[in-house]
């Protein structure tokens, strides 16, 4: 238990000192308004890939629709801001919420049916269901059709989304390391051996599913209300590809993974700005590169821990030891 | 008189989406990988066909075979290069490379073409003949004979010669099609190259009938010929090409009665119905899972 207690008190206290000094550095001006911008984008793309690890690193399930569960967040949270009128951050809290439960029934609509299948149909259906919301939002009158959703209150600054993005996380970390966790990650291993020990997997396959598809509605929610206007062409299967790539690089089954390959793969694109049409060549070229070579992911699904890189460090590696 | 119309129409759009569709679907029986490449090799077909008939001044059939032969050495070459050394990897990184081969295509022609859309010259004329009230163009009936044309020598292919029943014996069981002597490599890469040119062929009549190309043409095509191969049941040649004209129908008739901007979602709704009844698409056999 100590050793459980010690984990957290070491890990919030890193995360408080990752916020200290992003804080500061904003409020002294090294990080101009651009830097912000690409950081708030790195948080939201954190919630999305974790959130789609879970549906598709430790659950299993090929998901190609994570980007229409992110628009059902941003437009719910967009439209619950512009008609119900509260203050600042309890206005964002509250539309976040709703986006995310939008997203999550949204979830259990495409779920119930679509879990029935496995593997590259799951994958096929879900892109599916993506591409009807991604027409929905082009057709519909409240989401603004192919104008898009203008006007949005700006209430997502970097103290909200960071600490939001830091409650997913650790929500989620703390659904994969519990009872249900387990029962998640023993259907991905083999989903009939699963049943057989008594395992309910429609039940957990239905609830990883829906769990993936609320936190991916609370990053679009983020998302509205920092960029205050709303394109569906955002939603497209690009951007569902673009979250399962940072999920399979970062190593699926492996949050930090997502974590920071999100981080990587927001940064690059940008930092790759100078060399404008060659970024995208090499940003593709890499993938495939890193997929023939590292095929795992960068962490493949294990989880990155201050402790235990501290133990390898006070305890040499004896040759030919550990590995 | 109208809904003739527009069934012709759908055939026309199906006959493209059904050879595009063949690509995805033999490569799925082979390999068992979803190829997001093959909408990209489709598009580069489409370039390619028209640099031969605009800059090389080549006449049509012969830019067509100039963009087929083209297209399948770049298949081969794409399996070869990225997908060959994932065989034995899980399904996903070779789905995820697949992808990223797909966005490198994509950024190879936006570096090579520019962004730009160009215009395919019109080479078949789409003046109509009249046919008591319903009008068939010349393009249409092209199209559709070159598409059917293809259609049954794959198939005669695929029945009658050594080589393809060789790919019929792989889809079945890769590995005692190796014990029995089949040269697995050599089939697959057979089976990409006859894929990547229909995909060609596709491309260019896809481009001649909405004159526009450019580096992202192949997405949505690509797409929806992908549900198509799903929708006739995948790794079924003939379920692909039927598949290819059910959703060539579907789309047309949707855009003549109901709105042009639905058309997507329709063709997406009849795709998850399908695959809710009969997950292993209409003409696709039912596995059962073993322990």
């Amino acid at each position: 238990m100590t050793e459980k207690r010690k984990r957290i008190v070491i890990n919030l206290g890193l995360v408080l000192s990752v916020y200290v000094i992003l804080f500061v550095l904003i409020k002294l001006k090294v990080i101009n308004r651009y830097y912000e911008g690409i950081m708030i984008a790195c948080l939201i793309n954190v919630i999305l890939a974790t959130s789609l690890n879970l549906a598709t690193g430790f659950l299993g399930q090929l998901a190609l629709g994570h980007a229409g569960f992110m628009a059902v967040g941003a437009y719910t949270a967009a439209i619950v801001t512009k008609t119900v009128g509260m203050t600042g951050s309890v206005q964002l809290l509250f539309s976040l919420l709703l986006g995310g439960i939008a997203a999550g029934l949204m979830g259990v609509v495409i779920g119930i049916p679509a879990l029935r299948l496995r593997g590259d149909y799951l994958g096929i259906i879900t892109l599916g269901f993506g591409e009807i919301i991604r027409v929905l939002l082009f057709n519909l009158n409240i989401t603004g059709g192919a104008r898009g959703l203008k006007g949005i209150p700006k209430l997502a600054g970097f103290n909200l989304v960071f600490w939001v993005c830091v409650l997913v996380v650790f929500v989620l970390y703390a659904i994969t390391n519990s009872k249900q966790g387990r029962a998640i990650m023993s259907i991905r291993e083999d989903e009939i051996a699963a049943e057989a020990v008594g395992i309910p997997t429609v039940k957990y396959k239905l609830l990883g599913f829906v769990m993936a598809a609320f936190f991916a509605g609370i990053g679009g929610g983020l998302f509205a209300h920092y960029m205050t206007v709303l394109d569906p062409k955002t939603f497209n299967f690009m951007k569902s590809v673009e979250i399962l790539v940072i999920v399979v690089l970062g190593g699926m089954g492996s949050l930090t993974g997502s974590v920071v390959a999100a981080i990587a793969l927001t940064i690059l694109p940008e930092a790759l700005r100078s060399f404008s049409e060659y970024r995208l060549l090499l940003y593709s070229a890499l993938l495939i590169v890193m997929m023939i070579f590292k095929p795992g992911g960068f962490f493949g699904q294990r989880e990155f821990s201050i402790q235990a890189l501290m133990k390898r460090l006070k305890k040499p590696v004896v040759e030919g030891g550990e590995e | 008189m109208q809904f003739i119309q527009q069934l012709i129409n759908g055939i026309h759009v199906g006959s493209i989406y059904a050879l595009i569709a063949l690509g995805y679907t033999m490569v799925y029986g082979i390999v068992k990988l979803i190829n997001f490449a093959h909408g990209d090799i489709m598009m580069l077909g489409a370039y390619v066909g028209f640099f031969a008939i605009g800059l090389w001044g080549l006449p049509f059939p012969l830019a067509l075979l100039v963009s087929m032969v083209f297209c399948a050495f770049l298949g081969v070459v794409i399996e070869r290069i990225a997908y060959k050394p994932l065989r034995n990897a899980p399904r996903i990184s070779a789905l995820i490379t697949a992808i990223g081969m797909s966005l490198l295509l994509e950024n190879i022609a936006l570096v090579l073409f520019g962004p730009d859309p160009r215009k395919m010259p019109p080479v078949i004329s789409k003046e109509a003949i009249n046919l008591g009230g319903v009008q068939i163009s010349y393009l249409t009936i092209v199209t559709l004979v070159l598409a059917v044309g293809f259609m049954i020598l794959l198939e005669l292919f695929i029945k009658k010669t050594r080589t393809g029943k060789a790919m019929r014996a792989v889809s079945q069981d890769k590995a005692a099609s190796t014990l029995m002597g089949i040269d697995v490599n050599r089939i697959i890469s057979v089976t990409f190259a006859i894929g990547s040119a229909l995909g060609a062929l596709g491309g260019v009549l896809y481009a001649v009938a909405y004159p526009q190309i450019e580096p992202y043409m192949g997405m949505m095509p690509g797409l929806k010929a992908f549900v198509a191969a799903v929708l006739g049941g995948i790794g079924s040649i003939p379920g692909a090409m039927i598949g290819g004209f059910i959703m060539g129908i579907v789309e047309s008739l949707t855009k003549g009665y109901i709105s042009s901007q639905w058309s997507d979602a329709v063709v997406f709704g009849i795709l998850i119905l399908v695959l809710l009844v009969k997950p292993s698409g209409l003409l696709g056999k039912n596995t059962r899972e073993k322990v």
